[in-house]
């Protein structure tokens, strides 16, 4: 089967792979682009962690066929962090104990991420209603609602 | 409709560990040439927070900061032998190994800043900020790290140390089938408020209170966190999830997470906790670890709550809104128990 070439900015850089036609997004990201930060979970939609921005908003990677993702802007975890500096939400996550094994916590921190961009001010029902699509077995999910209520604090007259 | 209201109480003794089979756990330390230590050890780190906690044990008892002390694990082909991450034993097992091997890599740094400082190793201590001073002459002194360098290059000496930690396997009375395979016990108690909706079945966790005697509490975020994961799953276990709703018959039976039920976000229960700290004497600086006991006395208390809110004994897991309204109707409806103060 031929691969096609798409191009799409991944975390403000221009990036261009070849995938096959009808290959979802989260293993073309893993497997053509390098970025190993959306884990894939279930794979049917059900548990979140592979949740990437496209164009801001959050989607389920491994819903979303690759070819969709042509000249969009796509945001991982990866993209996160300024160099060394930790992005407020994931100070809040490190800071609040809200990981423990850890694979749930990129597709939380992205799904925060989008919550966070359009409502910086959330209430607590808003915070649990945006993870709601995304399963922790570990932390019992009040850890990582604290810690986003926090990182909306942090991040306090500024953009997410 | 009525909605029934009721609580529940369970407590708990946890052995930590089982020693059926001895239950051994290793542990190695070695310094590397810049005065930093590493700690290898095939324990497995699955979130519980076992290299943050083996990391402060290293640290305590080398008398190094935790800042120089690494951790490595999770690689049985080349670590020393471990049996796992079960039984809640971590903390107390391999903790155990990696007091006695950070213990012999202490001793032998200080023989070689001893030699460095021309002085016996016993009139030295370790400051705890990587430094090693002669006792009651502070300036007299050396950092880890070039005793580290010193040794390594000079002296053609290892800083380094082995640890086993095995409780002695135990033996079964040939005559009464008696036997002791656990050296040492954590303890809780817990109780549940809920409520039961007499025409749906439904159950709704309101409250967990709980104590929880986990020894020293080496890590107290690290604990917490554990409680809090765990009562969840608890939760889970007791209500939700089932992979054989229909025992026998799997063909109704979950096979992926739409299906699978657990408690989401929203279904968080609001748990205040209390940890009581009584050191054992034969755990590492007296920490047990909670680890399995977070999630086993949920069960039973949310089985008694529901008792107690509509007097149905529901005694196969989950407690499903099915298992409930099917008690109900055998007793002729709800029969709620009695309510203490404030319940």
């Amino acid at each position: 089967m031929a691969k096609r070439p798409i191009s799409f900015t991944l975390n403000g850089t221009e990036t261009g792979i070849f995938v096959n036609e009808g290959q979802n997004l989260l293993e073309a990201l893993r497997r053509e682009a390098g970025d190993l930060s959306p884990k894939f979970g279930c794979g049917q939609g059900t548990c979140g962690a592979c949740t990437i921005l496209i164009d801001g908003a959050p989607h389920l990677g491994c819903l979303t066929l690759a070819e969709a993702a042509q000249g969009r802007s796509i945001e991982t975890t990866s993209g996160l962090a300024d160099g060394p500096d930790l992005h407020p939400l994931q100070r809040a996550f490190m800071e609040g104990f809200a990981a423990q094994c850890g694979f749930c916590t990129s597709g939380m921190l992205m799904a925060a991420k989008a919550l966070l961009v359009t409502n910086p001010h959330p209430t607590r029902d808003e915070v649990i209603e945006a993870i709601s699509g995304n399963l922790c077995r570990c932390t019992g999910y009040e850890p990582i609602v604290d810690a986003i209520l926090d990182a909306a604090i942090r991040l306090q007259g500024r953009v997410a | 409709m009525t909605i029934h209201h009721g609580r529940g109480f369970a407590c708990i003794n946890y052995p930590i560990g089982m020693n059926l089979g001895g239950d051994p756990a290793q542990a190695l330390v070695h310094s590397t040439p810049d005065g930093k230590f590493m700690v290898t050890l095939s324990a497995i780190d699955l979130g519980q927070g076992m290299k943050s906690v083996t990391r402060q044990i290293a640290a305590e008892a080398l008398g190094v900061p935790i800042e120089d002390v690494y951790v490595d694990t999770a690689d049985s082909d080349t670590g020393p032998h471990d049996m796992g991450s079960f039984a809640s034993r971590g903390t107390h097992r391999v903790g155990n190994a990696v007091i006695r091997a950070a213990s012999e890599a202490r001793a032998q740094m200080m023989e070689a800043a001893a030699e460095e400082l021309e002085v016996n190793a016993t009139d030295l201590d370790t400051d705890g900020l990587g430094n090693i001073q002669v006792k009651g002459a502070p300036t007299r002194s050396i950092t880890v790290a070039e005793t580290a360098i010193a040794a390594q290059f000079k002296q053609g000496r290892t800083l380094s140390g082995r640890g086993i930690f095995l409780i002695e396997p135990s033996g079964v009375d040939p005559d009464t089938g008696e036997m002791s395979p656990v050296t040492t016990y954590a303890h809780a108690a817990l109780i549940v408020d809920l409520c039961v909706d007499d025409e749906t079945g439904e159950v709704e966790v309101q409250k967990i209170n709980s104590a929880y005697e986990v020894g020293r509490a080496l890590n107290p975020k690290l604990v917490e966190q554990q409680l809090i994961g765990g009562a969840w799953m608890g939760i889970s276990h007791a209500l939700y999830e089932t992979t054989e709703p229909y025992y026998p018959d799997r063909s109704h039976g979950p096979n992926d997470f739409n299906t699978y039920l657990m408690p989401g976000p929203g279904e968080i229960v609001p748990h205040d906790i209390a940890v009581l700290e009584r050191p054992a004497a034969d755990a590492p600086y007296g920490g047990k670890g909670p680890g399995e006991m977070c999630a086993n006395p949920v069960l039973p208390a949310v089985a008694n709550a529901v008792y107690n809110a509509v007097g149905v004994r529901v005694d196969k897991l989950p407690i499903t809104p099915e298992k409930i309204l099917r008690g109900l109707q055998a007793n002729g409806g709800a029969r709620p128990g009695p309510r203490r103060p404030g319940a």
